[in-house]
């Protein structure tokens, strides 16, 4: 069978959701990793210790494990939900784990020096977090924020596993029907490219931005 | 809730999971081995002056950069079907794994190949050394071990991708689970079970790498505690 | 260690690296923790389990070595950060004080400024003035003028000099006997960790111990 019109539209609808389903797992995934970051640095003891083994277990299962619990653990709790919010958890807790790595490291590099100047302001622990950390973390955090946006967006292609037609179902679909692999995977795989290569690029200018900046301050 | 867990029901299907760890450390023995040589391979080449070396291997570490995974299994494995190329499942994943951990372990490995000073080689030519020496001891060594928890945090992610293989019907750790909760009907416990093992391989992966440092960088442990001794001096005089 | 500080008064500290003065300064408003003893400031008792270090601190100016202006922001908006968080000043009034202060310390040209733009000296004022918007009873400058050049002292040296002859209480850690001399009612010089001499500005001329002499030779 011949590649016609309405398969690459088809295709093009999967890439529409992997770009929705990329978005949400970031949102998601941002909100989970600020919260799970925050009790990583937490100044009481266990709630820093439960984070980093929460965190260590994640990051040792598989995405499509993930995905495939957030599916069954979903249907287990009773719950009957469409694939996009089975996709969506298990994106989320994929995400959240490596953001919340990537922000307490950035954190981390902020001198303690400046936590000592704004608490002898004083501002309370919070506002020293919220008014002088953050935004200061948030410029060291940019560069490897935006290369982990190019591992969720490769991660989205696995949500197929618990029934979402992003881009790369949507292409096995084409394939299963006209059986024309070589052509069908050089597009989807040129797709992926297409919105991955642009923030691997913007990754690394901002990466060499960061250390002409501090260069020049020291 | 309708039912409660019954891990018993997996219990019977303990070999099939033995099996399908085996192949997964297979795998991932064969990947790292394979990748290492093919991201030191790659790395040379983007580092090459002679631009018709550089830019295909500047493309190919792209190309494998900025697409999933799955895509490029599938490439290959239905790809290579349709022109009548038959190889199995498993074999198709290691190619697959070792192509795109290459990619990954090539931009590693150049970053440490482009921390080695230049002053580290000059210094070597002096001295005589045959090229591949100097390659092999003042560059390519030097360079592993300042990337090494970079390039280790990288096969255990490989580890990981080890599962997706099964999208192939490879039998590995994550195939033999679907094949079991396909006639167990048990599926929360199977991917729970496997999610543990996961975990486990992952954390004795890493006590590995940890491990497998300590002994090849004597150096490392040498500047270690060089440097406790010079801060404990330091201390002694500020204090 | 004891020694007291009176209303309106200067105190210098001085002595060798790792005698503790940065220590015992920083102990005033609790950036140590206080293993015993007592501290009183202005009503406060410091080595209290309970006390409120955020009030304490609200009487505490605090100006450190290395200036720490919070980069990503402004002079002005380093300023008025404090202002508006912990005194819940409007934006007007804030920026009002915050241009008052800056003019004190002579940079009310700098106050779009980002600290990175600013000399060392420029820096330290600005801290100097950060600390000042918020009216403190009491400030501590540990060091202030030792990462500057030369004729960058200059310029902090009459800030502070100008503080002290405005009435304002300060406790200053310090490696400069020329500074102290000028500034100092009371001179505190701290050995192995205790005070060991302590007078008026008049014992840097007139040392009654062994080790101010020698720290005063060595330091000439």
């Amino acid at each position: 069978m011949r590649f016609t019109y309405v398969h690459l539209l088809f295709i093009l609808h999967g890439f529409a959701w992997t770009i929705g389903l990329s978005a949400l797992s970031f949102a998601l995934g941002g909100i989970g990793g600020l919260i799970l970051m925050l009790l990583r640095t937490s100044r009481v003891a266990s709630v820093r210790w439960v984070a980093a083994v929460f965190m260590q277990i994640i990051q040792g299962i598989p995405v499509l494990i993930l995905l495939v619990l957030s599916y069954y653990g979903l249907g287990f709790a009773g719950l009957d939900v469409p694939p996009l919010v089975a996709a969506g958890i298990g994106m989320m807790l994929y995400a959240s784990v490596y953001l919340a790595d990537i922000w307490r490291g950035s954190m981390e590099s902020i001198p303690k020096t400046q936590w000592e100047a704004a608490e002898c302001l004083p501002l309370s622990r919070w506002q020293t977090i919220r008014l002088v950390v953050i935004p200061q973390a948030v410029r060291i955090s940019l560069p490897s924020t935006v290369g982990f946006l190019v591992q969720i967006l490769k991660s989205t292609s696995l949500a197929s596993v618990v029934g979402f037609i992003e881009l790369t179902r949507s292409g096995q679909l084409v394939n299963n029907s006209i059986i024309k692999p070589f052509l069908v995977f050089l597009l989807v795989g040129l797709l992926y490219f297409a919105l991955c290569y642009p923030l691997s690029i913007y990754s690394q200018y901002l990466e060499r931005r960061l250390h002409v900046g501090r260069r020049q301050t020291q | 809730m309708s039912y409660g867990f019954d891990f018993s029901s997996v219990l019977p299907f303990w070999p099939d999971l033995l099996s399908g760890l085996y192949l997964t450390v297979v795998m991932t023995v064969f990947a790292t081995v394979f990748g290492l040589v093919a991201g030191i391979a790659v790395a040379t080449a983007r580092r090459s002056r002679v631009k018709s070396v550089s830019l295909p291997a500047g493309i190919y570490v792209e190309t494998l950069r900025n697409t999933p995974f799955i895509v490029q299994l599938f490439f290959l494995y239905f790809g290579l079907a349709s022109i009548g190329i038959h190889l199995s499942a498993v074999v198709i994943s290691i190619i697959a794994m070792v192509l795109n951990v290459g990619a990954y372990t090539g931009e590693i490995i150049r970053a440490g190949l482009d921390s080695i000073p230049a002053g580290q080689l000059e210094a070597a030519e002096c001295l005589g050394l045959s090229s591949t020496k100097i390659f092999f001891y003042v560059s390519l060594i030097p360079a592993i071990e300042n990337v090494y928890p970079a390039l280790t945090s990288q096969f255990v992610l490989m580890m990981l991708m080890t599962s997706v293989t099964s999208q192939i019907s490879t039998e590995e750790l994550s195939g033999a689970a679907y094949n079991i909760q396909s006639t167990t009907f048990r599926a929360m416990e199977v991917y729970i079970t496997i999610a543990v093992i996961y975990v486990l391989i992952a954390f004795a992966l890493k006590l590995l790498f940890v491990g497998l440092g300590r002994l090849l960088f004597r150096r490392k442990r040498a500047l270690r505690n060089l440097s406790r001794v010079r801060l404990a001096g330091t201390q002694a005089v500020a204090g | 260690m004891s020694f007291e500080v009176e209303k309106g008064h200067v105190a210098v500290i001085i002595g060798q690296s790792g005698s503790g003065k940065s220590t015992a300064l920083r102990c005033v408003n609790r950036l140590e923790r206080i293993d015993s003893g007592r501290i009183e400031v202005c009503g406060h008792a410091v080595e209290a389990p309970d006390l409120d270090v955020k009030l304490l601190r609200r009487d505490i100016g605090i100006v450190f070595q290395s200036y720490n202006l919070f980069p990503h922001l402004s002079v002005i908006e380093n300023i008025t950060l404090a202002l508006r968080h912990t005194k819940k000043l409007g934006r007007r009034e804030s920026d009002e004080i915050a241009r008052q202060v800056l003019d004190r310390v002579g940079l009310a040209d700098k106050a779009g400024s980002f600290p990175e733009q600013l000399s060392g000296g420029q820096q330290q004022r600005a801290a100097i003035a950060r600390s000042l918007a918020m009216s403190p009873k009491v400030m501590l400058f540990d060091e202030v003028t030792s990462a500057l050049d030369p004729q960058l002292k200059n310029e902090v040296r009459r800030v502070i000099e100008g503080l002290a002859a405005g009435g304002m209480t300060m406790i200053l850690v310090t490696h400069e006997m020329g500074f102290a001399r000028r500034v100092a009612d009371k001179v505190i010089l701290m050995h192995k960790g205790v005070v060991h001499e302590e007078g008026s500005a008049s014992i840097l001329t007139d040392p009654k111990t062994k080790e101010l002499r020698d720290f005063l030779e060595y330091d000439l």
